[in-house]
């Protein structure tokens, strides 16, 4: 079921890798293998001179939603930022939505989603302003704001209020609403849960039931394991840098089946995957 | 470029409509300069008419600087760098739009501070059309200058007292220019200052042209 705030992807927002896309328009249906949507193998990132990342492993499969666990400092947040290509990955493979990051790390930003510890909102700016400023910098239109708005509760009275004057939680609200209304392919959350109420952790949920039913992966750290793990496909463990177990989507077991890694697709739903 | 340079500098004039930054702290900075250089100056009105040009440039420089200042702050707290650099806009229209919303704020300061020189300082308009247009190149050179090294300063820990320091030398051409420009102007001699307003036309072209290929690297970097 598609709710209300995302929608699911337009055929040209589709994802599939350049052989498919080299197919397109012939009319005929083969299949389609889908490769991972996330694909790290041996994947270094510095801070500085310190190795965030040491080697990480990691494949997460289109559809799925993978918790990050780990403790604190084990790099879990970098690895969410060398998905969203805002951290260099230095050496190894590093591919995100079919971009090889080690190439160009800018070109998958527009089809991510990041939700970090800050807010990235203006102060100044309302809980209406924001949520339009990025999604029509991402491309999308009013609607998708206005639609974003109301899915996260904040079409009331809040819609015209500065974000200075909001609470953490409410500030956390209209992050996520920002985020959702760009409806990105790939959602990067880092704590998605903290500072939220009882009622805004059930809508984190609700919203990452939303995404992945519209097509879209989630990735998320969180040191909240039973509310996490309920809504994750399957863990992995994050400790020094590396991903210490379950790097791979075939180590997903007793979680709801991730959609499936290959599919009889008809060409058409490709034809205009940019 | 441009449809992100508009949304960008949008955005930028919306947070001064919300914030009231500029209208309720920069002019009247930039006031205060000229009410007190007056009272400096005072006793002595012809040196206070002669120096006009330098002091309206000073005021216009000095108040600059809070507002590429403030321009900036607002994008380097909580996140918002991340956020611009995963929006997918165009690092050069946001070059644009940030340089656009500062040029709309200064050349506000100025119509402000040329009311506030004739009735202070009894200055008179003698070329309008010169006046004008080098303001229009100078506020274009300051904030295309002034974008660039906001970026660059907005990325670094020292960031509220290295702007002056890497910037006052840079637009000194500027302050030069315009001042030279401002006093033919005053003089009613335009053809004394027209060579003064291509000097700044250059620097504003210049400093666009930069701008538009090296923002990208310090948004990214710095």
């Amino acid at each position: 079921m598609i709710r209300a705030g995302y929608a699911r992807p337009r055929a040209d927002q589709l994802y599939a890798p350049p052989h498919c896309r080299a197919l397109a328009g012939t009319g005929t249906v083969r299949t389609v293998v889908m490769e991972p949507v996330v694909h790290f193998r041996g994947a270094i990132c510095l801070l500085e001179r310190f190795p965030a990342l040491a080697g990480v492993d990691l494949d997460v499969a289109a559809g799925e939603v993978v918790l990050l666990q780990g403790p604190n400092g084990a790099g879990k947040t970098t690895l969410l930022r060398a998905c969203a290509g805002l951290v260099p990955v230095i050496t190894g493979t590093a591919r995100v939505l079919g971009h090889d990051l080690t190439v160009d790390r800018r070109s998958v930003r527009r089809q991510v989603g990041m939700l970090g510890h800050s807010t990235g909102l203006y102060d100044d700016l309302t809980v209406a302003d924001n949520v339009r400023f990025w999604a029509r910098s991402a491309g999308a239109g009013l609607a998708e704001a206005e639609a974003a708005l109301t899915r996260l509760g904040l079409d009331g009275r809040l819609r015209d209020v500065a974000v200075a004057r909001l609470s953490s939680g409410q500030r956390r609200r209209t992050s996520l609403a920002a985020m959702i209304a760009r409806r990105p392919l790939l959602w990067l959350l880092d704590e998605p849960h903290a500072t939220l109420d009882q009622a805004g952790r059930d809508l984190v949920d609700g919203l990452i039931a939303d995404a992945v039913a519209a097509g879209a992966t989630v990735l998320f750290a969180s040191h909240e394991l039973d509310r996490a793990n309920a809504v994750a496909h399957r863990s992995v463990t994050v400790a020094g840098g590396i991903v210490q177990d379950g790097c791979t989507a075939s180590g997903a077991a007793g979680r709801p089946a991730a959609p499936p890694v290959s599919a009889h697709a008809p060409l058409g739903n490709v034809a205009n995957v940019p | 470029m441009f449809r992100d340079a508009a949304l960008v500098a949008g955005k930028d004039l919306r947070l001064e409509w919300r914030s009231r930054v500029t209208t309720n702290q920069v002019m009247p900075f930039a006031v205060l300069v000229l009410v007190l250089f007056a009272f400096a100056l005072d006793p002595d009105r012809r040196i206070l008419v002669e120096a006009t040009p330098g002091l309206f440039w000073l005021a216009v420089l000095f108040s600059a600087l809070l507002a590429i200042q403030r321009a900036f702050v607002v994008e380097s707290i909580d996140g918002v760098r991340d956020g611009l650099r995963l929006s997918g806009l165009d690092p050069a229209g946001i070059f644009l739009g940030k340089a656009a919303g500062i040029a709309v704020h200064l050349l506000a300061l100025e119509l402000v501070l040329g009311a506030g020189v004739a009735v202070f300082y009894g200055a008179h308009l003698g070329s309008p059309v010169l006046l004008v247009l080098t303001c229009l190149a100078a506020t274009t050179g300051l904030a295309s200058a002034g974008s660039l090294y906001g970026v660059l300063a907005a990325g670094l820990r020292v960031r509220e007292t290295i702007l002056p320091l890497l910037l006052l030398p840079v637009v000194a051409p500027v302050l030069i220019g315009a001042t030279q420009a401002f006093e033919a102007g005053f003089r009613g001699t335009p053809a004394d200052g027209w060579r003064w307003f291509g000097l700044l036309a250059v620097f504003a072209l210049m400093y666009t042209i930069i701008g538009l290929f090296a923002f990208d690297p310090l948004l990214e970097e710095a």
